[in-house]
């Protein structure tokens, strides 16, 4: 048969765009499909990109040579670095990102790419036989056919808009959602759920008193996203801070019943993590006052994006609450913020290429795997759209570990655990996390890219020279030894008797700067910053990182215990019948994976362990 | 999957000795040795028949599978005690295709992968089958009914909670965390230290109340050390004469003193010597009764002996006129024999009181890499910088040495420990 595509990317979003550009570097013949052509980049919900954890995968995307980095660096109009008073591992980038500059880089990015057709249309269905996936079916009537597709379609599965007690179809103010695919996507077997996200009400900032409300700076030394962008492009701006007060509190609990939410409107679970304000009123009833950035959503845009009022209340209830709050009392509302209610895909019937188990050829990722936030979306799109292209061109899959990227603890989470609500990344969510650092994702990441062969020249090149020059600062570093008095005397906190220590070792001190070691080894001010920086880090964690090596051994020889794909669950007597839905639903592929299934007992494990040890004896 | 034998009761002549069949071909060997296959659960009468001789008349009973100690079908057959029929019982089902001697352990383990067992309660098994005294016996029965593992999740759970304050402090860094979160951080931690540390000392004495207490009986030669060891023993377990020296070899007599497992050990008399023989008793004696629980010294503490709180010092010999002042007592006549007794009894009893819910070796040294880690958690904390990531690494760590404690990682490790001290049968 012969094939439009080798792959085709179904939406336009932060998934889609990722997963096509993906496929394309990973050499396939790509085509995305989407509405409209201003769909591409697309931030639906607040103006930024990165954070705790999202920070460290928008890194990551750019180490494999992702979009999402250089974009945000290219419309960013505030960088902050959060937890910057922290330790390295939990520092997080964060840019407040121009919606259009972003859209319009994201676009040049699309369409300029050569290998990559986009196709502007309705994907009414999939195109599915015995064999697989082979295509999908257009709105008007016309088929592409391909060897694997990627669904990227977001909340548009059976999206629910919900203002007050008013509700409308759509994926997005604004656009229709996708019922037919919906519906066949429920009959291929995937679970399905629901699952909800609000939006707060936009703002018009020229009727903001900006005068009385505290502003929120950018970061001095602005610290970029991409490994390959050096400074910010566009004009930088400050964001406002205001904060809810009890008059406003009191407004949303009177009209607590007519909240889409706490009317009973909606099924869907929500994120714990960034609650609607009638969540932190209800669930934080003691505290008086919620704090709320005001974040702007262009330089040449005049709306505001209040972020922490998120909410699905009717509209004159939220002008109320609004109006309440200081420096907003007179500002006008753009946009009613309102709840969507949406279909996801049960993410355990996917394995961790993000591939429907039970239907070859078809991937899925963001929004429709039950997971929340651009980045979380992008670094899935990345991960589908790579797998999706090696199937289609029958290379090996790639697949991501939860020791070295947080890629691999998203998806591991996702196809091991499933949701139970919308899954944002956590630093704390990283079991390795001293190692799998922002900083050092290039390192981690990038030469599997080059292996892989999905790398541009420009970061191969970068990447090698960044390497040398690790490379020269370590020899330099751990070659030059100081004196303890001598370290004391230029300020390291250390004790005079102590021991000679290495430039290397001195950088690990607590709280040691690079001013500091510069005043004892002068060859050092001719390192460049932000080598001696990562260096630095990596000196600040070495003992942990291997101490924790040797305690997870144990844990190791556990993911060395495979369990066969066609293991019969049903076989063992003593499992309850909740962890045996889970197990087959789950299939863990070894020990270890199954020991992170949610509700897992050592009992079962053993259970597990002794009848893979049984049927490798067997099969031996 | 083989079908495995063994003689369940213990070796050597007995009224009646139990050999056990398991796995799928065990009603067929049944059928072949007592010729038929009698009804679940009941026992009934057959002669066992192999090669057309009669081998015995027993008690077969049969467990169906899902019914039984294994889970898989089981035969017991009960024949007289005698060695003979045993081993002539166990030629006749080796004979068998299919069917093998078990392995130490391997009726519990496939108990235990077929669910019909928890692995708190093998372990609790593999203790309560050694059990010789009622404190033995309590022990492991508290670990058979999975006291610790409950003990742990809590703890885990602790732990768990813990972390998140901190992790909520990292992760929500824009967001306004209550700033009282570290002194419950602090609570939480300290209170966890002092209750890994108490169930820490406690190992110790649940490891005596496994594997016995000792007791030393230490002093000079001819003092009446294996005499009063005899006397306790109520047998001729040392050999005793009137030439000074005798004991060479350490002589060790396991007692039950009020349900607690005691060693008593009759060592060489302590004197310079020029014997070398007897000279490496002497050095022998020394280190054993120093690393014994308890010290008796028989008349003045020798060179070398590292007396303790609870050690005794007695006049031996009390039986002899013009003995002088002091603790008297007497092998010969029993005299101050009782009131030893009550002194071991109530010294062991104390230390024993100590044991709770971590009675194994692993279980210490888990619980005591669980204790190192959350000390530097609170050292850090104490410190005030913020190195919340190094807080809640060393918390991460510890709450991974409880899942190895219980086998939620590493489930590998605690099988092969805990299946290393069971024997062939169970």
């Amino acid at each position: 048969m012969k094939h439009d595509f080798d792959v085709i990317v179904v939406g336009g979003g932060h998934a889609g765009c990722e997963a096509a550009a993906a496929a394309v570097r990973a050499g396939a013949r790509t085509a995305l499909v989407t509405l409209r052509e201003t769909d591409l980049g697309v931030m639906s919900c607040n103006p930024a990109i990165g954070g705790l954890g999202k920070g460290h995968l928008v890194r990551e995307i750019d180490a494999l040579d992702g979009l999402m980095g250089r974009i945000a660096d290219q419309a960013g109009i505030q960088f902050r670095l959060l937890n910057r008073r922290k330790g390295p591992a939990v520092q997080g980038p964060r840019a407040q990102a121009d919606r259009k500059l972003y859209r319009a880089a994201m676009n040049r990015a699309i369409t300029s790419m050569p290998g990559l057709s986009l196709v502007l249309g309705e994907v009414a269905g999939l195109h599915i036989t015995s064999h697989g996936i082979r295509g999908v079916r257009l709105a008007d009537g016309s088929e592409l056919a391909s060897q694997a597709v990627v669904l990227t379609t977001g909340t548009f599965l059976n999206g629910l808009i919900h203002i007050g007690d008013m509700r409308s179809p759509g994926g997005r103010i604004g656009d229709r959602n996708s019922v037919d695919l919906a519906s066949q996507i429920r009959d291929i077997g995937l679970g399905v759920g629901r699952l909800k996200t609000g939006t707060p009400p936009r703002l018009d900032g020229r009727t903001i008193d900006w005068d009385r409300l505290e502003s929120q700076p950018g970061d001095e030394q602005p610290v970029m996203f991409s490994f390959l962008s050096r400074a910010p492009v566009a004009r930088q701006i400050s964001c406002g801070i205001t904060h809810t007060n009890t008059a406003t509190h009191d407004i949303i609990r009177e009209n607590l019943s007519r909240s889409a939410m706490y009317g009973g409107h909606i099924e869907g679970v929500g994120p714990r993590y960034c609650p609607s304000i009638e969540d932190k009123v209800v669930r934080f009833a003691e505290k008086e006052s919620h704090q709320i950035f005001l974040e702007p959503e262009g330089l040449d845009d005049h709306t505001i994006y209040p972020n922490g009022i998120s909410t699905s209340l009717p509209e004159e209830v939220q002008a109320a609450y609004v109006h309440s709050i200081h420096g907003l009392e007179n500002v006008q509302i753009l946009q009613a913020g309102y709840a969507i209610e949406y279909d996801y895909v049960d993410p355990r019937g996917l394995d961790s290429r993000l591939a429907v188990k039970e239907l070859s050829g078809l991937f899925l990722a963001g929004q429709i795997n039950g997971t929340t936030g651009y980045e979380e979306a992008a670094a899935q799109g990345l991960v589908a759209g790579l797998n999706a292209a090696r199937d289609a061109t029958e290379k090996s899959p790639v697949t991501f570990a939860r020791n070295e990227s947080y890629i691999g603890v998203m998806i591991d989470d996702l196809v091991t655990q499933g949701v139970s609500e919308p899954y944002r990344m956590f630093t704390s969510r990283a079991e390795y996390r001293l190692s799998l650092r922002a900083d050092n994702a290039d390192q981690r990441l990038t030469p599997r890219a080059i292996e892989l062969g999905i790398t541009s020249d420009e970061r191969t090149r970068a990447f090698r020279e960044k390497l040398e020059e690790l490379d020269t600062a370590r020899t330099l570093l751990a070659g030059a030894e100081v004196t303890s008095r001598a370290l004391n005397k230029a300020g390291f906190q250390v004790n005079v008797d102590g021991p000679k220590r290495s430039a290397l070792e001195a950088l690990a001190l607590p709280e040691a700067t690079a001013e500091q070691l510069e005043a004892l080894v002068p060859e050092v001010a001719l390192l460049d910053a932000s080598i001696l920086k990562q260096v630095q880090n990596d000196a600040l964690y070495a003992n942990y990182i291997a101490r924790q090596e040797r305690d997870v051994e144990a844990l190791r020889r556990d993911e060395a215990w495979e369990i066969p794909e066609d293991f019969q669950y049903s076989l063992l007597s003593g499992l309850s019948n909740e962890l045996r839905d889970k197990l087959e639903r789950v299939r863990p592929r070894t020990l270890a994976q199954a020991g992170r299934i949610d509700g897992m007992t050592p009992a079962a494990l053993t259970l597990i362990l002794a009848h893979v040890r049984r049927e490798v004896r067997r099969r031996a | 999957m083989d079908t495995i034998y063994a003689l369940a009761t213990a070796p050597g002549r007995s009224g009646v000795a139990v050999v056990r069949v398991s796995g799928p071909l065990a009603r067929e060997a049944c059928r072949q040795l007592a010729g038929d296959v009698p009804e679940p659960r009941r026992a009934s009468l057959r002669r066992l028949h192999d090669d057309g001789v009669v081998l015995d008349q027993a008690l077969v009973l049969v467990f169906p599978r899902g019914e039984s100690f294994t889970g898989e079908d089981v035969v017991e057959f009960q024949t007289h005690g005698s060695p003979a029929v045993v081993s002539r019982l166990l030629t006749a089902l080796s004979r068998r295709d299919g069917l093998r001697a078990a392995e130490a352990g391997e009726f519990t383990r496939r108990a235990l992968e077929n669910g019909r067992m928890s692995l708190s309660e093998v372990e609790g098994l593999a203790d309560l089958l050694e059990a010789e005294t009622e404190a033995q016996r309590v022990q492991a029965f508290r670990t058979f009914d999975g006291e610790l593992g409950r003990q742990v999740s809590i703890w885990r759970a602790d732990m768990v909670r813990a972390a998140a304050l901190v992790e909520a402090g990292i992760d929500f860094a824009d967001e306004e965390i209550p700033q009282d979160v570290r002194s419950e951080v602090e609570d939480i931690l300290s209170r966890l230290v002092a209750e890994f540390r108490d169930e820490i000392r406690g190992v110790g004495a649940a490891e005596r109340v496994r594997s016995g207490f000792e007791v030393a009986i230490v002093g000079p030669p001819n003092a009446g050390k294996s005499t009063l060891l005899n006397r306790l023993a109520g047998r001729e377990a040392a050999i005793t004469s009137e030439i000074a020296g005798t004991t060479r070899d350490i002589v060790e007599v396991r007692m039950d003193v009020d349900g607690l497992p005691v060693t008593f050990l009759d060592t060489a008399g302590l004197r310079e010597t020029t014997d070398v023989v007897e000279a490496i008793g002497v050095g022998r004696a020394l280190e054993r009764a120093n690393a014994a629980d308890l010290r008796i010294s028989l008349g003045d503490v020798a060179d070398g002996l590292r007396m303790r709180p609870d050690d005794l010092v007695l006049v031996p010999k009390a039986d002899l006129p013009g003995s002088s002042e002091g603790l008297r007592i007497s092998g010969l006549t029993g005299e101050g024999v009782s009131d030893l007794l009550t002194h071991v009894s109530s010294v062991f009893g104390r230390r024993v009181g100590e044991a709770h819910l971590a009675t194994r070796l692993r279980h210490g040294e888990m619980l005591s890499a669980a204790a190192g880690y959350l000390e530097e958690a609170l050292s850090l904390l104490y410190r005030g910088e913020d190195r919340d990531e190094l807080v809640a690494e060393a918390i991460r760590s510890g709450v991974r040495s409880m899942d190895g404690l219980v086998g939620r990682v590493g489930v590998e490790d605690v099988l092969g420990e805990i299946f290393s001290s069971f024997c062939i049968g169970k």
